[in-house]
C-alpha cells in the first residue's frame, strides 16, 4: 500500500516537472514564430534591411528554443504510457486521436518547414522562404489547438460514453474537441504565449537601449513589443475573467480553491486579496478581503450566494494553498503587464518612449515574468482539478501505471539532473545570444575557424548571402 | 458499403510510421554513432550539416509512432511502455542529448567537445535502447487484466542485448552510406571504407538475430519454417541476400546512391521479417491487433484525417529533402 502511494506521488512529481519544463519552450516559440513571420513580412514589404537583421537575430534564438521544445515534448508523449498507463488505456480512444491530429497537422508541418526556414533562404528564394516561415508559425498554433483540446477535455469532459472495460468511448467528436472549457483555454493560452514573447523581446530591446547600443534596431523591437503588450495584456485580463466564469460553471470546486472560499457565503462572498489558506482549520488566516466583491466578479451581483468547500467532501478538495497562491501570482503579473503597457503608451504620448529609463528598467525586469505567469496559470488549472485526471470520472490515483517506486524515482532523478544541466546550458547560450547586438557576429566563439559552416544559423561568412 | 477492417488498416499505418522512423532517424543516429571515427572538426561540421535540416522531421515519425499507438491501440501503448520502462526512458534522455547538440555545438567553442560527446553518446545510446526495445518486444510481453504483468528487468536478456548491438551496427551502416551519398573527397572515401566494414558487421548481426528468433517462441518457428509459410517467408532472406549483393557492389564500384538505397532495402526487409513474426499480435504474444484496437469511432475519426494528411506530409517532406539535395559543399555549408 505504502509502496503504491509512493509510486503515485513520484509519478505526479515527474509529470509536473517534465511538463513544466516543456511548456516554457512552446510558450515562447508560439509567440516567436508569429513574430518572425511578421518581421519577414515587414522586410519583404518595406525592403528595409533592419527588419532582416532583427529577423536573423531572433531566428537563432528560435532555433535553440525550438530544439529544446521538441526534445522535451517527445518525453511528454511517451510519459502517458510509461507512467499513466491506466489513464492511457481508458482515455486513449478519446485523447489519442486528438494528439494524433496534433502530430499529423502540426508537428510535421513545423518540422518539415523548419529546415527550409533556418537554412533555405537562398536555396528556395524569398517567397517560398516566407511561406516556410508562415507554415512554422501555423504549425505552432495548430499544436496549441490540439493539445489544449486534449487538456480541456480532461478538465471538462464531454461527448463520450463508457464501455464495459471502462474505456471512454467517443460519441460526438465535435463535442469532444470543442468541449466547454476549450475556447477559453485556447484563447487564454495563445494570448499568454504572445505576451510572454512580447515581454522577452521588450526586455532584450530595453537592455540594449539602456546601454545605448543599436538604437534603431532595439528601438523597433521595443516599440513592437510594447504595442503588443498595450493591446493584448488588457485582452488577457478579459479572457482570464471569462475563463474563470466558465470554470465556475464547470469546475466550481476549483474556483472555491482559487478564491480561498472554505465557507459558503449565502449573501455575498468577499474577495480575498491575500491570506494564508489553512487546511487544518479550513480557514484563510490573516485574510485581507473586500466584502461581496467575489460575488460581484463571479456572478455580477453583490449579494449572490456562493458555495464554499464546506459543501464538498474533504477527499475531493484540491490542495487549496497551491491553487490560491499560483492564481494570485498569475493575476498580479497580468495586472503589472497592463500597467507596463499603459506606461509605455503614456511615454509615447510624452515623446519619451525611447529615452525613459524607468520604463526600460521595468520592461527589463518583466522579461521572464511571462514564463512565471504561464507556469502559475498551469499550476492553478492542473492542481485545481485534483483529485481527478478526467474531471469527475477518473481519479488520479486510479490513472497511474502499475510501476514500482524505485523505477519512477530513479527516472525522476535522471530527469531532474539532466533537464537542469541541458536546459540550463541552453538558457545560458540564449542569454548570451540576446546580449549581442542584432547584427553582432558570433565571432568571439569562432574567430579561428575561417570556414565555419552554418549550424542552424548563419555565421559571419554567410551574412552577405542573405 | 464494404466493411473496412479498421484495426488492420491502422496496424499498417503505424507499422509504416515506425519503419519511416527507423530508416530516417536511423541514418541521422548513424552519423552520430560514426562521429568518433572522424576526429577532425571540419569533417564533423560537414557531417552534422548534412543532417541538420532534416533530423527534426525524421524524429517526428517517432512521435507519430507513439502518439498513433495511444490513439488507435491504447491497450498496446499502455502495456508496452510500462514493460519497457527503463529502455524507453533511456532512449528519451539520449534523444535529448543528441537533439540539443545540433544547436549547442555551434554556440560555443570552449565547450564544443562536450556537445560532441553529447551527440555521440546520445546517438549511440538511443540506438542501443531502441534495439533493446525491439528485442524485448520480440521476446514477448506478459499481460493480465489489461496491464503489464511481468517483472521490471524482463527486458534485459542476452537476446535483447544482441538486438541492441545489432541496431547500433545497422544504423552505423545507414549513416555511413548516407555520408557516401552526401559528401565528397577524403570524407567520402573514408565513409566508403567504413560502410564496407559495417556491411560485414550487419551481415553477421542479421544472421545471428534471425537464427535466434525462431527459437524464442513456437509461434515464430512455425511462422518461418512451417509449410506452406516457408514459401513466402523464404522470400525475405532471398531479398536480403540481393540487397547485400547490391550494397557490396555499389560500394566497390564507387557508386554514390546505390549503397544507401540497398541499406534502406535491408532495413525494409528486416522490418517485414519482424512483421511476419508478429502478426496478428501487436503485443507479442499476449494481445492481438484487434484486441488492442480503440473503438471504431476513434479509428475512423483519425483515419479521415490521416488519409489526407499523410500524403501531404510525404509530399512536403520529399520537397524538403529535394531542397537540400546533392552533395554537400564542404567549404560552404548551408546558408
Ligand atoms: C494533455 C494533458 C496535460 C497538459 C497539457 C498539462 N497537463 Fe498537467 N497533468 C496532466 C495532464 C496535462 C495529467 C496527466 O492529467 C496529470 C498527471 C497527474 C494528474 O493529476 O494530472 C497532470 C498533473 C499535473 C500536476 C500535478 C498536480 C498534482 O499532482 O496535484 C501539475 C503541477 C501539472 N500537471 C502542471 C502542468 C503544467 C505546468 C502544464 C502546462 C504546461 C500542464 N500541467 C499541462
Ligand atoms: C502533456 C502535454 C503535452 C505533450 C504530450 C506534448 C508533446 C509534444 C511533442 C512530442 C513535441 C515535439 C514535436 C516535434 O517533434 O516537433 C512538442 C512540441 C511542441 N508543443 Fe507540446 N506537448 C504537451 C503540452 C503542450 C502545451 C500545453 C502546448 C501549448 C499550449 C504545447 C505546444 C507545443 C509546441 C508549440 C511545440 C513545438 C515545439 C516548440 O515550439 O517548442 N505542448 N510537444
Ligand atoms: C489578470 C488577469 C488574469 C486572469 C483573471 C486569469 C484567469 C485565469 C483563470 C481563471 C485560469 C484557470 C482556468 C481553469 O479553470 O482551468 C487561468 C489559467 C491560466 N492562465 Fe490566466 N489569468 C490572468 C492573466 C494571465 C496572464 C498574464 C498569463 C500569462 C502570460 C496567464 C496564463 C495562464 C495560463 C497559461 C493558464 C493555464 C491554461 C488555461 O487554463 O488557460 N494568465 N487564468
Amino acid at each position: 500500500m505504502f509502496e503504491s502511494f509512493d509510486a503515485l506521488l513520484l509519478a505526479r512529481i515527474q509529470f509536473a516537472f517534465t511538463v513544466s519544463f516543456h511548456i516554457i519552450f512552446p510558450a515562447f516559440t508560439i509567440g516567436l514564430a508569429s513574430y518572425l513571420a511578421v518581421l519577414e513580412g515587414l522586410w519583404l514589404w518595406t525592403r528595409r534591411q533592419v527588419y532582416l537583421d532583427i529577423f536573423n537575430f531572433w531566428k537563432t534564438i528560435f532555433a535553440l528554443c525550438f530544439g529544446m521544445g521538441v526534445v522535451s515534448g517527445i518525453v511528454m508523449s511517451y510519459q502517458f504510457g510509461t507512467n499513466w498507463s491506466v489513464f492511457s488505456d481508458r482515455a486513449g480512444p478519446v485523447i489519442g486521436p486528438l494528439m494524433g491530429y496534433e502530430v499529423l497537422s502540426a508537428f510535421f508541418l513545423e518540422a518539415g518547414f523548419l529546415g527550409i526556414m533556418l537554412f533555405g533562404l537562398n536555396r528556395v528564394g524569398k517567397g517560398l522562404h516566407f511561406f516556410a516561415t508562415i507554415m512554422v508559425a501555423i504549425g505552432t498554433l495548430g499544436s496549441a489547438f490540439w493539445i489544449l483540446s486534449v487538456n480541456s477535455w480532461m478538465q471538462t469532459p464531454a461527448g463520450f460514453s463508457i464501455n464495459e472495460v471502462g474505456q471512454f468511448v467517443p460519441e460526438n467528436w465535435w463535442a469532444i474537441v470543442f468541449n466547454p472549457s476549450f475556447p477559453y483555454r485556447l484563447l487564454h493560452m495563445v494570448l499568454a504565449a504572445y505576451l510572454t514573447t512580447a515581454l522577452v523581446v521588450g526586455a532584450v530591446a530595453a537592455w540594449h537601449l539602456l546601454r545605448g547600443r543599436a538604437q534603431e534596431r532595439a528601438g523597433i523591437m521595443f516599440s513592437m513589443a510594447m504595442w503588443m503588450l498595450t493591446i493584448v495584456a488588457p485582452l488577457q485580463v478579459l479572457a482570464g475573467d471569462l475563463h474563470g466564469l466558465n470554470t465556475l460553471e464547470h469546475q466550481p470546486v476549483k474556483v472555491m480553491a482559487m478564491e480561498g472560499h472554505y465557507e459558503s457565503h449565502p449573501d455575498g462572498a468577499p474577495l480575498i486579496l491575500f491570506g494564508l489558506p489553512n487546511s487544518e482549520t479550513q480557514t484563510v488566516d490573516y485574510a485581507i478581503q473586500i466584502p461581496k466583491l467575489s460575488s460581484l466578479i463571479l456572478l455580477h451581483d453583490l449579494n449572490a450566494p456562493l458555495d464554499g468547500l464546506d459543501t464538498i467532501p474533504e477527499e475531493l478538495h484540491p490542495p487549496v494553498a497551491i491553487v490560491f497562491w499560483s492564481f494570485r501570482i498569475m493575476v498580479t503579473i497580468g495586472m503589472t503587464m497592463v500597467a507596463l503597457g499603459l506606461w509605455s503608451l503614456w511615454a509615447r504620448r510624452r515623446g519619451t518612449f525611447y529615452t525613459n529609463r524607468g520604463l526600460q528598467r521595468l520592461a527589463l525586469w518583466m522579461g521572464p515574468m511571462g514564463f512565471v505567469a504561464v507556469l502559475a496559470g498551469w499550476v492553478t488549472t492542473e492542481v485545481g482539478r485534483q483529485p481527478y485526471t478526467v474531471y469527475g470520472h477518473l481519479l488520479t490515483a486510479d490513472s497511474v501505471s502499475p510501476i514500482a517506486a524505485p523505477a519512477v524515482g530513479a527516472s525522476l532523478l535522471a530527469f531532474i539532473v539532466i533537464y537542469f544541466t541541458i536546459f540550463g546550458a541552453g538558457t545560458f547560450y540564449i542569454l548570451r545570444l540576446m546580449g549581442r547586438l542584432p547584427d553582432d557576429d558570433i565571432e568571439d566563439d569562432i574567430e579561428d575557424n575561417p570556414i565555419r559552416t552554418a549550424g542552424i544559423t548563419p555565421g559571419p561568412a554567410q551574412k552577405e548571402a542573405f | 458499403m464494404m466493411e473496412l477492417d479498421l484495426p488492420l488498416i491502422w496496424a499498417g499505418i503505424i507499422a509504416f510510421a515506425v519503419l519511416a522512423y527507423v530508416i530516417l532517424d536511423g541514418f541521422d543516429l548513424g552519423v552520430g554513432i560514426l562521429f568518433p571515427l572522424f576526429p577532425e572538426k571540419h569533417d564533423r561540421d560537414v557531417m552534422m550539416n548534412s543532417i541538420a535540416p532534416v533530423w527534426d522531421g525524421n524524429e517526428t515519425w517517432l512521435v507519430l509512432g507513439g502518439g498513433g499507438l495511444l490513439a488507435v491501440f491504447p491497450l498496446a501503448y499502455a502495456t508496452i511502455l510500462p514493460a519497457l520502462y527503463a529502455p524507453i526512458i533511456v532512449m528519451l534522455l539520449a534523444l535529448i542529448f543528441r537533439g540539443v547538440a545540433f544547436e549547442y555545438r555551434w554556440r560555443t567553442k570552449r565547450a564544443e567537445h562536450l556537445w560532441n560527446y553529447s551527440f555521440i553518446g546520445g546517438s549511440t545510446l538511443a540506438a542501443f535502447a531502441q534495439g533493446i526495445t525491439l528485442g524485448a518486444l520480440v521476446q514477448g510481453i506478459e499481460v493480465e487484466n489489461r496491464a503489464y504483468a511481468g517483472g521490471w528487468w524482463d527486458w534485459l536478456t542476452p537476446f535483447s542485448l544482441l538486438t541492441g548491438v545489432a541496431l547500433v551496427v545497422g544504423y552505423a551502416l545507414l549513416g555511413a552510406t548516407w555520408l557516401v551519398m552526401k559528401t565528397s573527397g577524403r570524407l567520402a572515401i573514408k565513409a566508403r571504407r567504413i560502410a564496407l566494414r559495417m556491411t560485414v558487421a550487419t551481415i553477421v548481426m542479421m544472421g545471428l538475430v534471425s537464427l535466434w528468433t525462431p527459437f524464442l517462441d513456437r509461434l515464430y518457428l512455425e511462422r518461418w519454417f512451417g509449410f506452406p509459410n516457408i514459401l513466402y517467408s523464404g522470400l525475405v532472406p532471398v531479398g536480403v541476400a540481393g540487397c547485400f549483393y547490391l550494397l557490396l557492389r555499389g560500394l566497390l564500384k564507387r557508386r554514390d546512391v546505390l549503397p544507401f538505397l540497398s541499406a534502406l532495402g535491408l532495413f525494409v526487409l528486416g522490418f517485414i521479417g519482424i512483421g511476419i513474426s508478429f502478426f496478428p499480435y501487436i503485443v507479442p504474444t499476449s494481445v492481438t491487433i484487434h484486441e488492442a484496437a480503440a473503438p471504431d469511432s476513434s479509428l475512423m475519426f483519425l483515419l479521415v484525417g490521416a488519409v489526407f494528411l499523410v500524403p501531404m506530409i510525404l509530399a512536403y517532406t520529399a520537397y524538403a529533402y529535394w531542397v537540400f539535395r546533392g552533395k554537400m559543399n564542404p567549404d560552404e555549408g548551408y546558408h
